[in-house]
């Protein structure tokens, strides 16, 4: 049940109206930033108050919620927003992907595939995929409206002449429907594939910022690249040490300080459930051979 | 030396050539700012292949005339027209936007007094280099890479500095960029803002013959301002003397310095101090 004092999820009804208006607007035009009116939210910016606002304005009674931070249901973040929504709007909260109808991440896109009906709504720190290379506000706009994007392969191509490849490893811009450049936000390249055509609807909200932008089920999503450059995805050596994939995208985390380290996913929901459908990774296989 | 560079040019001169369209021309250019004039009643035009000097005193609008004519700062009167290459002459102040800064980065090019305006002074020389053909569509790096090569080869810089940031570049490197930069896209007209000023006079010297050998290698038309006369002298093949912010002589270069007929034209030429 919610606490009493508070309206259902926590914005009020005039809020949440201005803020579908300005996602039914980003709907409408894949890519597009919406400026909106973001409001004052209990958690700092860069907290996730522009997501906060976005699961507000579209969460119902019989809507299930999943929060996760860096790919994780037990992070602070992911907790506390988790605890905001239960408390505030007595919604249901769930840790399994597919259970939810909503899903509020930071950094992150779950491993396991989205389906129909389900929202995944995106924390955005920076919503302007242009702001480093062009500072001024009017320009980018003006940019944005006449697809005047070369610039951005300036950025790609200062990689692959410092780095030999294109060293962006987040953040990784896209085409929208071939037309808007937008940044994912800071979802590692790994995840990019899978905004390709989801099934889900995918919106995304920067509160500092006052941005809402979208991507409709179904819209193609296209990185940047070369011709002889092509996108590719972060690959590891080395599978997950607890559930054994060698597909999910996997967090290294020093074990000691004599440089011992493993590779965990960074999904916790798809890692906890692959181990108890009894997959083993080289920790859990021989715990005494891990590690030290 | 320069006007016989350009013999198609003197044949016009001496009307043994049809005449072509101008490439620009500008008619009863004005701007005021804020009702104090910047240049008032200026027409000239500019053809293919064509120098033009502005020259005059600091203020006297050269400046001004300038980005008036390369689409940076809309007159408060008249018109300048642009012989585009698909639809002929066009108005640049009444063409879509979109329309104008294609042209800006692919038929135009603007060479800054201060090549840091110019320059992407966060990126690389190559990246420098390859802004426009990226924002024309080339998508290939080692096409790009290629072309990059080739400019600073054409400008006489270290191929082997390609990936360094300009800043690490002197004022004279750094301007053979800023000129890499905007030819690299093959304009037909390129704005030159004093594009000597700042430099100490060897590098000068080099740069002005790396600017006269590319002008007539490639058959740019180019419209320079500057208050050097010996730039004016070297590189022009056709002269404004503007004061007060309009133009009281025009003419061949080596006739408006040789023989100067108006009394501001004879000081300005009276006052270079030879050594």
């Amino acid at each position: 049940m919610a606490e009493d004092g508070y309206n259902f999820a926590y914005l009020d009804e005039q809020t949440k109206r201005m803020i579908r208006r300005a996602i039914l607007k980003a709907v409408a035009i894949p890519g597009y930033q919406v400026p909106f009116g973001s409001r004052e939210m209990p958690l700092p910016y860069g907290w996730g108050t522009g997501g906060i606002q976005v699961t507000a304005s579209i969460i119902g009674r019989d809507d299930t919620l999943k929060v996760i931070d860096q790919g994780a249901d037990d992070t602070v973040n992911a907790v506390s927003i988790r605890k905001f929504f239960a408390r505030t709007a007595g919604v249901g909260t769930t840790e399994r992907t597919e259970d939810a109808t909503i899903l509020q991440t930071r950094h992150r896109i779950p491993e396991t595939p989205l389906g129909p009906g389900q929202i995944l709504v995106y924390q955005v720190p920076i919503p302007e995929p242009l702001r480093w290379l062009e500072p001024r506000e009017a320009e980018t706009r003006k940019m944005h409206a006449l697809e005047e994007y070369g610039v951005m392969h300036v950025r790609l191509y200062e990689d692959i002449a410092r780095f030999g490849h294109i060293a962006t490893s987040y953040d990784y811009p896209v085409r929208v429907n071939g037309r808007y450049l937008m940044r994912p936000s800071p979802i590692p390249k790994f995840d990019n594939p899978k905004m390709d055509r989801s099934p889900a609807l995918q919106l995304f909200g920067a509160g500092r910022e006052k941005r809402i932008y979208a991507i409709p089920p179904h819209t193609g999503v296209r990185s940047l690249d070369f011709d002889d450059h092509p996108f590719e995805v972060q690959k590891w050596e080395d599978v997950c040490a607890l559930c054994g994939s060698g597909e999910s995208f996997l967090d290294e985390i020093v074990t000691d300080d004599r440089g011992g380290r493993m590779f965990v996913c960074s999904d916790t929901d798809y890692c906890g459930r692959r181990r108890e459908a009894g997959h083993t990774g080289p920790a859990t296989r021989d715990p005494e051979g891990s590690g030290a | 030396m320069a006007v016989l560079q350009c013999n198609a040019l003197q044949l016009r001169y001496t009307g043994m050539m049809p005449e072509a369209p101008p490439l620009l021309s500008a008619r009863g250019v004005t701007k005021y700012y804020e009702g104090i004039p910047g240049c008032r009643n200026v027409s000239f035009e500019v053809w293919p292949g064509e120098v033009l000097g502005i020259v005059g005193e600091s203020g006297s609008g050269k400046t001004t005339v300038l980005n008036c004519i390369s689409a940076r700062l809309e007159p408060t009167s008249g018109t300048v027209e642009y012989a585009t290459r698909h639809d002929g002459p066009a108005d640049i102040y009444r063409m879509s936007e979109p329309a104008r800064r294609l042209l800006m980065r692919t038929d135009w090019g603007f060479v800054h007094q201060n090549p840091r305006e110019g320059l992407r002074m966060g990126v690389s020389a190559g990246a420098n280099i390859g802004e426009r053909l990226m924002a024309v569509g080339a998508r290939h790096y080692g096409n790009i890479r290629q072309a990059a090569t080739d400019w600073l080869d054409k400008v006489e810089m270290d191929t082997g500095r390609m990936d360094d940031l300009p800043f690490t570049f002197s004022g004279g490197m750094q301007q053979r960029l800023q000129i890499a930069r905007n030819l690299v896209t093959a304009p037909r007209i390129v704005f030159m803002d004093e594009p000597t000023g700042g430099l100490d006079v060897s590098v000068q010297a080099r740069l002005l013959d790396l600017l006269r050998g590319l002008v007539s290698d490639l058959g740019l038309a180019a419209v320079i301002v500057t208050h050097d006369l010996a730039v004016a002298r070297l590189l022009s093949h056709r002269l404004l003397v503007m004061r007060r912010g309009e133009v009281v002589e025009s003419g061949l270069t080596d006739q408006v310095l040789d023989d100067p007929q108006h009394p501001y034209s004879q000081l300005l030429v009276s006052s270079v101090i030879h050594p």
